[in-house]
């Protein structure tokens, strides 16, 4: 099996929509085993989804087990018409992505999501989420509405936590 | 690319600096890479990386027009290096105290101690004029375990200047 070419900036593939996926069948098994393989082949990428290879379903693999510094996590991951159903928090983090080479960026990302969403075989599942682990999540649903994080930076100077406010 | 410049613009601000300078360098052939503006103390300044054809005199003489009627200070070092060397920090120190001299050398000394390397500082005096407090962003590279930073810091905290130190955990996807 041989890993996947992935699409870089500007291939205006990656800012379209994905749609939903339909037949659970070992093709779509298949699709995945490669796409699994592409991401071992990305340095260090926690996740990729498959508008990153040229493929339009929405389909995304998160695997925050092996991370330098261990985070909470769900081991290896294949979320499959992934929705998420709730948000809480946000904080800011650096991201980077294998179709954007050499550039990161911060970006504000929700701190807790719980998520719903498809395994390979079809079978529907739900996570609660939090951290490093939920911002893969955020960051690879946004591949499958055809979001980059560099749509996402914020500015160096751009003001990152909650005012209080007065009433 | 033949020649590589590091070019500093500081002036006035005003509206459209940026748009008339990179005309300015658009016309003579000219490429920008990285790139930094800032407002400071109200005053625009700005670093970019510029490359092209011209030597030092032309590049000065293609400006003048601009820095002349919007009356910036120009500065041109050639220099060395080039794009694509990004380095991306992994650990955050933020800082803040009570402003007096001395804190942004007493705090980065303790930090060049230990072999931290500054990628990105960013400074401001907040506060109010009878009580200022000076707050810093600090990113960069440390080569020592986060554990060994925080001793080493510790001294700082006991002189009334809190400092905080996070990780930056890099994300890929």
């Amino acid at each position: 099996m041989r890993p996947l070419q992935i699409l870089t900036i500007p291939d205006e593939r990656l800012k379209q929509d994905s749609a939903p996926v339909t037949e659970f069948d070992d093709n779509l098994r298949e699709f995945v085993a490669r796409l699994e393989l592409t991401r071992q082949q990305g340095p260090a990428a926690v996740g990729i989804a498959a508008p990153q290879v040229g493929h339009f379903q929405r389909i995304a693999i998160v695997d925050c087990s092996n991370t330098r510094k261990p985070v909470p996590n769900h081991g290896n991951l294949v979320l499959i018409n992934p929705e998420i159903t709730h948000w809480d928090g946000y904080e800011v983090g650096r991201e980077g992505c294998l179709s954007v080479p050499d550039y990161t960026g911060n970006v504000i990302r929700a701190t807790q999501i719980r998520l719903r969403a498809s395994d390979e075989h079809g079978e529907e599942k739900e996570y609660e989420m939090e951290g490093y682990e939920a911002r893969a999540v955020q960051h690879e649903i946004d591949h499958l509405d055809g979001i980059l994080f560099i749509d996402r930076v914020v500015s160096r100077r751009t003001d990152l936590f909650k005012r209080k406010v007065y009433r | 690319m033949s020649n590589w410049y590091m070019l500093t613009l500081t002036g006035e601000d005003q509206p459209g600096i940026v748009a008339r300078v990179t005309q300015a360098l658009f016309e003579r052939d000219m490429i920008l890479g990285e790139a930094s503006m800032l407002r400071l103390g109200g005053n625009f300044t700005i670093m970019m990386m510029v490359g092209g054809g011209l030597d030092v005199p032309a590049l000065e003489q293609a400006l003048e027009p601009v820095t002349g009627a919007l009356g910036l200070s120009l500065h041109i070092d050639p220099m060395r290096g080039g794009l694509h060397r990004h380095v991306p920090p992994n650990l955050m120190v933020r800082v803040s105290g009570a402003d007096r001299a001395g804190i942004v050398a007493r705090v980065t000394g303790v930090l060049a101690e230990t072999g931290f390397n500054i990628l990105d500082l960013e400074s401001d005096v907040a506060g109010t004029a009878e009580k200022p407090v000076y707050i810093m962003q600090i990113a960069g590279v440390a080569t020592v375990p986060l554990e060994s930073l925080e001793t080493a810091v510790s001294d700082l905290r006991d002189e009334g200047i809190e400092v905080n130190i996070s990780p930056v955990e890099m994300l890929v996807g």
